[in-house]
């Protein structure tokens, strides 16, 4: 296969005494893109959200395994949050930039970096969102308010937002579910542009979205992985009935 | 056939009224009945509270003289004037704001975003609540003889103030607390996902999408302090000289000072209407000026309108 950015080992996740996740392993390619998908309540977002570890604002959770990010493992005593997430950028369901000007959401991350310098954070700030193709929309209205944007326009400042950090893997949350289809189209767009810079793992509902823009597939049921493998297999030649029977819309 | 006729005996009334015209206004008695109690309502409010200004300004603007504001009461001068009690008015604002803002803001961040939900945080809650609720001669009583008397404070502005500090705390805490309750999730997340620290993010994020909230509390909590007089008659006195000399500006805190509602009160007390409706008319422009601060502020730091 390609070479690995995440490797997940037996990695399993409790709720209180609910077991969210069951002895998941996975090995994510690196500037690929990688799709989670399955039914609501399968944990395909609980798991994406292990990978930078976002579950650890919830109390009750407890994680068990190994997530190995260019071989270290994030779950490790000693790692930093804050370093591993600007390495480990994601991006929400609902479109949500901050209340302030499109500029100092952009900013906000290199400046939690430490990165001060005017001159610096312009061009940060210009790069990445030419990066999440919304430059040309925002230039005239960088001192405007973020919240007067469009969703879709809200969504792309939240992927620059993201980028600005300059990670190298980028997870997504269902990150068109809140939005119309041409905004979606745009989305997805980028996503494909993206992946030659950044390794992509996105979780969607949308499987017609999985097959259009992901390199591979992972198919969730009740915390376990049924199914991974290149999106071209998933979806043309399931290994598993589950599988099959999930895609051609037979439940979920 | 018989199922069918009964069934459109049943159906028969919803029938006909769906068919029927609409146009058919009715009055409903009930409603113009409503109507009229409301409006009465309405005017006795405003009528009262306009009536009262009215005749607050009617009865006091005459003593309200340039020398009435600018000079302190003295029978050595003969003078009867106010400013010693308005700076000591500010003084006590300037004080307890300065110790309750952090406090109760620190608190309000503390229940909301560090402790975990549970009984603590319930504790807390409703002691704040009850806080809230107690008469404020409580709290002067406990003043003159915890900060007067235990810390050796006696009568002084700095014992008023730390008095009103815990009187007002419930007002800002929740306040606050309620304003970080209406900032979005997807905010906090959105933040600590790229990286932030929690106190950055607290400072850069929530602070200030609860900035309004934090600028009402504060300014509820002018409102009391301007209006006490029970939890200050007995722990910042009713001391109404003005400073001897540049440095007395500095030891005043530690010296006896009403503030103007303690003045009027002593006012009506020895029956002396024209100060007491003097100082009445100024205590109403005050609280008038403060809203109207707030409505500026509020707006000022409404950070969805850049």
């Amino acid at each position: 296969m390609n070479n690995s950015k995440i490797i997940i080992e037996n990695l399993n996740l409790y709720y209180g005494d609910n077991h969210a996740l069951k002895d998941v392993s996975m090995d994510i390619p690196e500037k690929h893109i990688t799709a989670f998908i399955g039914p609501s309540g399968c944990g395909k977002s609980t798991f994406l959200k292990t990978l930078n570890r976002m579950n650890d604002l919830i109390d009750s959770v407890r994680i068990e395994g190994k997530v190995m990010l260019d071989r270290e493992n994030i779950y490790a005593p000693g790692v930093d949050t804050t370093l591993l997430r600007k390495k480990i950028g994601m991006v929400f369901q609902q479109p949500n930039p901050f209340p302030m000007s499109i500029y100092d959401n952009v900013a906000y991350g290199p400046r939690i970096h430490g990165i001060k310098s005017k001159a610096r954070l312009d061009e940060i700030v210009e790069k990445s969102l030419r990066g999440a193709a919304i430059f040309e929309e925002t230039k005239d209205r960088m001192k405007k308010s973020a919240l007067g944007l469009s969703g879709g326009q809200q969504q792309r400042l939240c992927i620059a937002r993201a980028l600005a950090v300059e990670p190298d893997v980028l997870l997504m949350d269902e990150p068109t579910s809140a939005l119309d289809p041409i905004s979606t189209l745009k989305i997805e767009e980028l996503m494909t542009e993206l992946k030659s810079n950044y390794t992509v793992a996105v979780v969607t509902h949308n499987m017609q979205q999985a097959a259009r823009v992901s390199d591979f597939t992972a198919f969730f049921l009740v915390g376990e992985v049924v199914e991974f493998n290149s999106t071209d297999n998933v979806f043309s030649r399931p290994a598993d009935k589950r599988t099959e029977d999930y895609i051609t819309g037979r439940f979920g | 056939m018989t199922k069918a006729a009964n069934n459109m005996t049943a159906n028969n009334m919803t029938a006909n009224n769906m068919t029927a015209s609409i146009m058919n206004k009715k009055s409903r008695i009930s409603d113009i009945l409503l109507k009229i109690v409301i409006y009465f309502s309405a005017s006795v409010s405003v009528l009262l509270l306009a009536g009262i200004i009215f005749y607050v300004f009617a009865k006091g603007i005459s003593s309200v003289t340039w020398s009435f504001l600018t000079t302190e009461t003295s029978t050595l001068k003969g003078t009867a004037g106010i400013l010693g009690n308005i700076l000591n008015t500010v003084y006590i604002i300037i004080i307890t704001l300065v110790i309750v803002t952090p406090v109760g803001v620190g608190t309000a961040i503390y229940l909301n975003e560090y402790a975990k939900p549970g009984r603590l945080v319930r504790v807390i809650e409703f002691t704040t609540e009850t806080l809230a609720g107690i008469p404020s001669i409580l709290y002067g009583l406990f003043g003159m003889i915890f900060f007067g008397t235990v810390c050796g404070l006696s009568f002084s502005i700095l014992t008023g103030a730390l008095t009103l500090t815990i009187m007002v705390l419930p007002l800002i805490t929740r306040n606050t607390q309620e304003a970080l309750k209406t900032v979005p999730d997807s905010y906090r997340s959105g933040a600590l996902g790229i990286g932030a620290t929690k106190w950055y993010m607290i400072r850069t994020i929530l602070l200030p999408s609860a900035m309004p909230g934090i600028i009402t509390g504060i300014i509820l909590a002018i409102g009391r302090i301007v209006g006490e007089s029970a939890a200050l008659l007995f722990t910042a006195g009713s001391g109404y000289y003005l400073p001897k000399s540049a440095l007395g500006y500095l030891t005043k805190i530690l010296d006896s000072g009403g503030t103007l509602t303690i003045q009027l009160y002593l006012s009506m007390s020895k029956a002396d209407y024209e100060v007491a409706f003097g100082i009445a008319v100024v205590l109403l422009a005050i609280v008038l000026f403060i809203n109207f601060i707030t409505k500026c502020l509020v707006r000022q730091f409404d950070v969805s309108r850049i």
